[in-house]
């Protein structure tokens, strides 16, 4: 029999058929060389990206600033289509959407829930990335019931506004996309209506419209709205503004949705398909003036 | 007795000795009274009389933390301007966030927690104060909060604290209703002449030792002036002479 291979004791390394310290040398060796090339073939000429890919460009994700560039954001794309709307009047806060959730020309959804409740006095609509809105505006429900458990009264729109909106600025430039708007009814001051951005954007109103069917909606908004409309004429300013935004808008759709706040607590009042209403109420409206 | 050394320890007994003995500290400041009237809240301290080269305007022991809420102490001065720099900032914060004004008990509450925080973490000592916290919030109710080195906020009607707070507090007691009542039927200046009366039963030499300011609804933090105060002095006096009399004429028929 052959007596044991023993030449190991040679050379430590053989056995795995490579050595650490000869690997290294080479590289060292390697290294020395292109040191010594001359500097043009180590950097090579900037080439231009190619015009004509469209995602050859890096993009900016931050509206206003420079501070983050991503090349990545048009291969993630987010649902932005949506009509969301809100108007105080004499009888509370409206507050009507649309329930569409497009990914490009994709719709990913046709009910999509767009009206997240923060409290029974305060809701928060969603337009833009779906997961930013629905994520932080739970977190803030979670954080106004702290809040009204600290205190033992409830929490002002003002001040739940402006939690949200101190939050999203922290991720400014990170690309958070949420355009919402937080509507409710304070214990003194009454009803109250904020819009709130992923920019940081808080602003106080009376008439919000946000998403990529909101001029449509503005077209009807600004046509009708008066503060002392009762609330029957209020839904239905709502519907309809919704209703001509997901008619025209293809980013916006499916059913629209129409909730009012009053003293006691937010209220849905009406939930209708928007085609039903377009073969339906409207077409009947529409022929009976035509009579006329 | 080895257990007050450190404060985050408690003694076999149940005791946190730093905290007592932070008590102690307040017991040797000088006095502070804090009365709730319907229509007014005042705060009234005592001053240590005034060494003559010293300014006196610098010696502020009525500290204003917001426009409507004020602060009077007992006890080691110094904590207490520290203390009051959180309290102001904590004031501003909630400005900022809530867009709102923060109320008495808010503030009382805030205070109350960093007080207890130096009782439980880091290692360090205790505030040696107690504060009379008095305000009105935004919707016009009168607030009047104590804090103390243990970390507890307690609302009252009428407070003393600091050197003597026990007959003042005993004094308070027997007089408040009367002095609301007389409020009540339109003497406004009733809690001013309480809180007078009460620091004169243990300041010495009178009128220029008592320093009173009061808060109304709406409005900042006001202090008495200086011969108005004299002149309550003077009334308070005048009527415990007239009671003197009274009494010898009882004894006599």
């Amino acid at each position: 029999k052959k007596a044991m291979d023993l030449s190991f004791f040679n050379d430590p390394h053989s056995h795995f058929q490579t050595n650490p310290r000869k690997e290294l040398q080479k590289q060292d060796a390697q290294i020395l060389k292109d040191i010594s090339a001359p500097i043009s073939t180590r950097f090579p000429l900037y080439q231009s990206p190619d015009l004509t890919k469209h995602s050859a460009f890096p993009k900016l994700t931050d509206k206003g600033g420079q501070r983050y560039v991503s090349a990545v954001n048009d291969k993630i794309q987010f649902s932005h289509g949506t009509t969301t709307l809100a108007f105080i009047f004499n009888g509370g806060v409206l507050v009507a959407v649309d329930s569409r959730a497009s990914m490009g020309s994709y719709i990913g959804s046709g009910t999509v829930k767009k009206v997240i409740p923060i409290s029974r006095h305060l809701i928060g609509t969603m337009a833009g990335g779906a997961a930013d809105c629905s994520f932080w505006e739970r977190n803030l429900a979670m954080q106004c019931r702290l809040h009204d458990l600290r205190e033992g009264k409830r929490i002002s729109v003002a001040a739940a506004s402006k939690l949200l909106g101190n939050v999203v600025f922290q991720y400014r430039g990170y690309g958070l996309s949420m355009g919402t708007m937080m509507a409710g009814w304070d214990e003194k001051k009454g009803p109250a209506l904020f819009y709130v951005d992923s920019d940081g954007t808080r602003l106080k109103g009376n008439l919000f419209s946000v998403g990529s069917g909101a001029t449509y909606a503005y077209g009807i908004l600004d046509t009708a709205y008066r503060m002392d409309l009762d609330e029957k004429q209020a839904i239905e300013l709502g519907k309809r503004a919704i209703y001509h935004a997901t008619h025209r808008d293809a980013y916006s759709g499916g059913t629209i949705n129409v909730f009012v706040i009053r003293e006691t607590g937010y209220e849905q009042m009406y939930k209708g398909d928007m085609n039903e209403l377009h073969y339906g109420q409207y077409m009947e409206e529409a022929a009976a003036e035509a009579k006329q | 007795m080895s257990y007050d050394r450190a404060i985050t320890v408690f003694s076999p007994d149940g005791h946190l000795f730093q905290v007592e003995y932070a008590m102690e500290a307040v017991k040797n400041g000088t006095t502070a009274v804090g009365i709730k009237g319907q229509k007014t809240v005042v705060l009234g301290v005592e001053k240590k009389s005034a060494a003559k080269l010293q300014d006196q305007r610098t010696v502020r022991k009525i500290m204003k933390l917001d426009g409507h809420i004020c602060l009077a102490f007992a006890g080691l001065v110094a904590d207490a301007r520290v203390l009051v720099n959180k309290a102001r900032l904590e004031c501003q914060s909630y400005r900022l966030t809530m867009e709102d004004s923060p109320t008495v008990e808010y503030i009382s509450r805030y205070i109350a927690q960093v007080q207890q925080r130096f009782t439980q973490r880091g290692g360090r000592r205790p505030f040696g104060i107690s504060n009379l916290i008095a305000g009105f919030d935004a919707d016009g109710t009168p607030n009047l909060y104590q804090t103390d080195p243990t970390g507890s906020h307690t609302s009252w009607k009428a407070l003393a604290i600091g050197r003597n707070a026990k007959s003042v507090r005993e004094f308070l007691e027997e007089n408040y209703e009367e002095s609301n009542t007389a409020e009540e039927k339109g003497d406004e200046d009733a809690p001013i002449k309480l809180a007078a009366k009460a620091l004169l039963e243990v300041v010495e030499s009178g009128a220029k030792n008592i320093e009173i300011a009061y808060l109304k609804p709406g409005s900042g933090l006001k202090m008495v002036p200086a011969d108005k105060v004299a002149a309550i002095c003077k009334e308070i006096e005048a009527e415990k002479e007239k009671d003197k009399a009274r009494g010898k004429k009882k004894k006599s028929t």
